[in-house]
């Protein structure tokens, strides 16, 4: 493999154009005689619409339709079930009845000439309820955990029940045991790009100008609503504000767009307010886990149990990795493992980045750290004692695995060793200072996806992909591919990507896009020049290439990414502040690209772990499933002042079977594992074990 | 937004003018453009007064001297405030980020509204902007809410800093109306929500903030700001405090001490001044004083960490106050 | 909406200067000045990210001052100077910042970039060579999601240095 750029600390070809203001995103496309949308949402938690009144709003200048269930065309609505979509249940069909099944739901849309004038008329609507109790906390009583249908049967790809040995057994009898509960709080992904689309009808086919982390989806999903074949559809998305998961579904939104702009024969902007986000583009599902383990007392694991609940819709059943990680992080004989859904009347959830292992190993790595101090073994010390040799949740071996490498590295780099382990023992001037670690993992994923190269007469190259790039560098990653590929200098590739008559490519999400496009991508250039070789004349000349995970090397290996993450807290002694003054992860993730892009994308992360740990927490009414915080006032995340060091490091790591680049992403495993290293941390420093997230100076003084 | 009108005054007379005819004022918008946004504020008419010449920042003797359209990032910038009131300029500082504070008035300042997140939706039951339709936030998730100077009408606390600064240090603040001129503490702007939720301030119709005068002294000039929140930048107090402190041999001569985040408006803790006076600022003093500014304290459902927050908070100013000697 | 108020008008007519050029436009009195600038002048830069005054993604220049575009209604700016990314980026104004967030990769996904940039020069405009400590307050009202913040501080402090010795720095 020639890597002359590739590994290579290439500054992001998309720079210039961000830090102009030149890069456009889906709210800055004006298009000749658009319109704007405002979309009505619900102000009941769960009942029906029993009325709308739109006589005032209809009177108000510039109005030019107000669309409801009472009037909206019945749409299509053909089955499409995405990558990311929930396998079981039925997405929301937005204004076709008059059920309203969660607070926000979207139940009207207005239409006006100018931005101002459709807000005027959205306010005032007049719409009456009858309304019911909804049900949005899954610890309380009115809710039922069932067993998701995806998640049946040994082959589910996130089970149900998982088991090895007998676990409970072996727990009862384990010398040594913890068994505690765990909680984390409904998070949203709250990108700095709110969402928006810009429809444009030309006959029976349709343009949308749309935030997409997964623009073939979107194209799919819109043609099966609109009941119109798929390449009547456009989409187009060369920039995307950030996403963490959250535009990786096609939301109510997209299709309200592009009714609205077929109903008035327009083209319509639609832009999403930042508390409509909130409402109708998914979030991270709260969790309530009880991990117990069991152990000898020379720290070796003899029983795990792990059984976490999420949170689901009422229609539709969304299932992730909560206890995914729990098999194969360390080796025990006696594993168990139960993961159920709470169905509540609140919007589907989705997956935000590190969907499920987020929180599962926020639950386990407490755990680990709980039991290492009931041992009285260091904590980096108990997870080398309970090392594998192989995945003995599958029995095969990894394809590579670097979590001791992680930890050794990090020890020494964070300088583990001048922690003295006795909780609330270490203080700086007014802070109790506490030193936390956890481990961190993320699967190596890998689809199938395809790409074209075309080599052009002047000696340049354009390369097209269906991807997206929603901060982390696939522009500049690509280009890095592509120009080694094919023996070119950088400048003289051009990779474009975030259109849906692209090839196709898989969901921008998951930490797969380097392995995925990247390898079809190498696979194109490979084709582009066979073709090229055999027809010297003819420019430009294109070729297609795609990748894919060879099944024989997935039936061999288990593969995922691992890391180890530390962080040190300081609390203040009067009020409890609770301040992270610095954190380091060290992560095995095969080959890096482009550093100056991975590191940025782990510190990234490890913000977003922070927020976790710290402050983000969507907060519902009990009483009317009213969701009271959302905004980016009271939905608290860290801000600059919040950070003090933050380091990313990578070890070495060759892995020649998870795919032809031998790497395995970045995104998901940087927000894992920072969490639990801060309430680690936090328990550290003050001697009290904080189980709930997030961890506020309300928990710490009145713990 | 709403549909409104807006018009310029160009002098303290035509601004007042207009407040009589029922225009609301506008100086640097940040309450009020955001709370339009949500339509739970719908002016039918604005008058800006930012045109108004009631900008200045003056000292006169030891006394401060803050227009009422003076931006919170000029006081906070400006030399003889940090001299004189650094507890002035620490509780700007600590109130907004940079970009707010250059936008916002100290007049505004002191006149925002509330922070309730039910308050900030339209479509939720609140006696302050529908009086008499019933509080959401009593039964609700209340745990940024008031332990001191609640009703069953509304628990909502005061928002601002530096109003907590200006009480603790006894500021005045001169007004103009339709029948002319009038000064008063600023602590009296403020009102108790009790049947009246919906009245907030003292403020007479038409009445025109123009200045704010911060007293100085030997306390002034040894004073800071303790403002506790979930995070280091751009958030409300869960709990604040401004302590001045004068000490003379040894023993406290002056003191003074006012909360945030936790009254419905700023509190004032004259329990807690009094038990200092006359003794050495050490530690204990510090703490079984802090401990008065508990009485009278009702916590709702999810904010009584409040009740431990609350001393700890004051006893920290008060000794960082001290450090300042 | 009562029929008083709309018998008053809604729409003011203002004169500005947007970029260095001068602007005269009449406008609704809710526009708000990233609106304005946004929709009515095609001037995408300034990005609308929480609509409230809290995420600094709309932070532009307005008298020399930076300020919250969504929070300031385009109908108080008669006379006023305002300047975007746009401008900021053809007077050379903004050049040794944006290289530096290049060259250190301070952005990811770009959102916020823009306002960052004003935030950044704002402080740099006070002179000398700020603290990390004081250069993360003086931003702490432009959020970032993607990066982790220490590249950003990063580039502004590189700026700052070379600022203070006097050395050029090219875009």
């Amino acid at each position: 493999m020639n890597t002359q750029f590739v590994g290579q600390p290439i500054r992001r070809v998309d720079g210039r154009l961000k830090v102009t203001g030149g890069a456009r995103y889906a709210a800055d496309f004006n298009l000749d005689e658009h319109v704007y949308a405002v979309i009505v949402n619900a102000t009941v938690g769960l009942g029906r619409i029993v009325s709308i009144d739109q006589a005032a709003a209809t009177r108000l200048p510039g109005v030019i339709a107000v669309i409801s269930h009472l009037n909206a065309p019945r749409l299509a609505y053909h089955p499409h079930k995405g990558a990311i979509d929930p396998a079981t249940g039925e997405r929301l069909h937005v204004l076709q009845g008059d059920q309203v099944r969660f607070y926000g739901q979207p139940v009207a849309v207005v239409v006006a000439d100018t931005l101002d004038q459709a807000e005027r008329a959205a306010a005032a609507l007049s719409i009456t309820y009858a309304a019911k109790r909804p049900a949005v906390d899954p610890s309380a009583s009115d809710t039922t955990e069932i067993m998701a249908e995806a998640s049946k049967g040994p082959k589910a790809y996130y089970p149900a029940d998982t088991a090895r040995g007998d676990a409970d057994a072996a727990l009862a009898t384990a010398p040594v045991r913890i068994d505690a509960f765990y909680d984390t709080a409904r998070e949203n992904h709250n990108p700095m790009e709110p969402h928006a689309t810009v429809a444009r009808w030309d006959g029976d086919r349709v343009t949308l100008w749309s935030k997409t982390q997964f623009v073939v989806n979107e194209q799919a999903e819109i043609a099966a609503i609109f009941g119109i074949p798929t390449e009547n559809v456009q989409v187009i998305s060369p920039f995307v504000g950030g996403g963490f998961g959250t535009t990786l579904r096609t939301w109510s939104h997209v299709t309200i767009a592009a009714l609205a702009a077929r109903q008035v024969g327009r083209p319509v902007k639609l832009a999403l307010t930042r508390k409509q986000m909130f409402f109708t583009t998914g979030h991270r599902p709260r969790s309530l886990q009880r991990v117990a383990l069991g152990a000898t007392p020379d720290g070796k694991l003899t029983s795990i149990v792990h059984e976490g609940r999420g949170e689901t819709s009422r229609y539709e059943e969304f299932i992730e990795a909560l206890t995914a990680g729990t098999g194969f992080m360390y080796s025990c004989p006696n594993v168990r493992t139960q993961y159920r859904i709470v169905p509540l009347d609140t919007g589907t959830p989705n997956h935000m980045r590190g969907p499920g292992e987020a929180q599962g190993m926020f639950a386990l790595e407490c755990a680990m750290d709980e039991l290492s101090y009931e041992l009285g073994i260091d904590p980096i010390e108990l997870r080398r004692r309970n090392e594998p040799e192989i995945d003995e949740s599958t029995g095969k071996p990894f394809s590579s695995r670097s979590l001791m490498p992680c930890y050794d590295r990090g020890a020494e780099l964070f300088g583990w060793a001048q922690r003295n382990p006795a909780p609330r023992s270490m203080r700086d001037d007014r802070e109790y200072v506490g030193m936390g670690c956890a481990s961190a993992t993320y699967p190596v994923l890998f689809s199938p996806t395809r790409a074209r190269a075309r080599l052009l007469a002047d000696g340049t190259a354009e390369i097209e992909v269906a991807a997206s790039d929603m901060g982390p560098g696939t522009y500049t990653s690509m280009t890095q591919v592509a120009a080694d590929a094919l023996g070119l200098p950088l400048d003289n590739v051009r990779f474009s990507l975030g259109r849906s008559d692209f090839p196709p490519a898989p969901p921008h999400g998951g930490s797969q896009t380097m392995a995925s496009v990247g390898s079809a991508i190498r696979a194109a250039c490979a084709a582009v020049l066979e073709a090229a070789a055999r027809n010297r004349e003819v420019r430009p000349i294109e070729a297609e290439g795609s990748a894919q995970r060879d099944p024989e090397v997935a039936a061999r290996f288990s593969m995922h990414s691992f890391g180890a993450v530390f962080a040190e807290v300081g609390i203040d002694s009067d009020v409890g502040t609770i301040r992270v003054r610095r954190a380091l992860g060290v992560y095995g993730a095969g080959r890096i690209v482009n550093p100056r892009l991975a590191l940025s994308q782990c510190t990234g992360g490890m913000v977003g772990g922070i927020g976790m740990a710290l402050m983000e927490r969507t907060m519902l009414d009990a009483r009317d499933g009213r969701l009271v915080n959302a905004h980016m006032a009271d939905y608290l995340m860290p801000v600059n002042l919040d950070i003090d060091r933050l380091e990313a490091h990578f070890v070495d790591e060759e892995d020649p079977h998870v795919n032809p680049l031998g790497v395995k992403g970045l995104g998901e495993i940087a927000l894992v594992g920072m969490a639990p290293a801060i309430a680690n941390a936090i328990f550290h420093a003050t001697g009290t074990r904080l189980r709930n997230l997030p961890i506020s100076i309300e928990n710490v003084l009145t713990a | 937004m709403l549909l409104f009108t807006l018009q310029k005054a160009g002098s303290p007379e035509d601004a007042i003018a207009a407040a009589q005819a029922g225009a609301r004022y506008i100086a640097g918008g940040t309450t009020l453009i955001d709370l339009m946004r949500e339509e739970v504020e719908r002016p039918e008419r604005l008058v800006d007064i930012n045109a108004l010449p009631l900008k200045d920042i003056r000292v006169e003797g030891e006394d401060l001297v803050f227009g009422a359209l003076a931006r919170m990032s000029e006081i906070a910038a400006h030399p003889d405030v940090l001299r004189l009131q650094p507890l002035v300029a620490e509780s700007l500082i600590e109130g907004a980020s940079p970009q707010l504070r250059n936008m916002a008035s100290i007049g505004g300042n002191l006149l925002q509204r509330v922070r309730c997140p039910y308050f900030r939706m339209h479509d939720a039951a609140c006696n302050k902007r529908q009086p008499g339709s019933g509080c959401t936030a009593l039964d609700g998730l209340n745990g940024g809410h008031a332990i001191l100077g609640t009703s069953e009408q509304c628990v909502a606390t005061h928002p601002s800093d530096v109003a907590v600064a200006f009480v603790a240090l006894d500021a005045t603040m001169r007004v103009r109306g339709p029948d002319g001129e009038r000064s008063f503490p600023v602590e009296e702007l403020f009102r108790l929500p009790g049947d009246t939720p919906h009245l907030e301030h003292t403020l007479l119709p038409g009445e025109l903030i123009l200045e704010v005068r911060v007293p100085g002294g030997a306390h002034a000039r040894q004073a800071r700001y303790l403002k506790v929140r979930d995070r280091a930048s751009y958030e409300f107090a869960l709990v604040s405090a401004a302590a001045a402190l004068e000490i003379e041999d040894g023993v406290i001569r002056t003191v003074r001490i006012a909360c945030g985040g936790v009254g419905t408006k700023p509190w004032r803790m004259r329990a807690c001044e009094q038990a200092l006076i006359g003794r050495p600022p050490d530690r204990a003093n510090l703490e079984a004083a802090a401990k008065l500014a508990l009485e009278g304290t009702r916590p709702l459902a999810h904010n009584h960490y409040k009740i431990e927050l609350l001393p700890r908070t004051i006893a920290r100013a008060l000794e960082m106050a001290g450090e300042l000697a | 909406m009562s029929d008083t108020a709309q018998s008053f008008p809604t729409r003011v007519d203002i004169s500005l200067t947007v970029n260095g050029e001068p602007v005269d436009a009449r406008v609704d009195v809710s526009r708000h000045l990233v609106d304005f600038l946004r929709l009515d002048l095609g001037l995408t830069g300034a990005h609308a990210g929480c609509e409230h005054g809290v995420c600094g993604a709309c932070t532009l220049q307005v008298d020399g001052e930076i300020v919250r575009g969504c929070l300031m209604l385009a109908a108080q700016l008669d006379g006023a100077e305002v300047w975007t990314v746009e401008g900021l980026t053809e007077t050379g104004a903004l050049a040794d910042l944006q290289a530096a967030f290049v060259e250190r990769n301070a952005l990811q996904c770009g959102f916020c970039t823009p306002g960052m940039l004003f935030a950044a020069a704002d402080i740099l405009a006070q002179g000398g060579q700020p603290s990390r400590v004081a250069i993360r307050e003086h931003i702490s009202g432009n959020y970032c999601r993607c990066t982790g913040y220490e590249a950003v501080v990063d580039a502004i402090e590189t700026v700052a240095g070379a600022r203070a010795r006097g050395e050029e720095v090219s875009a």
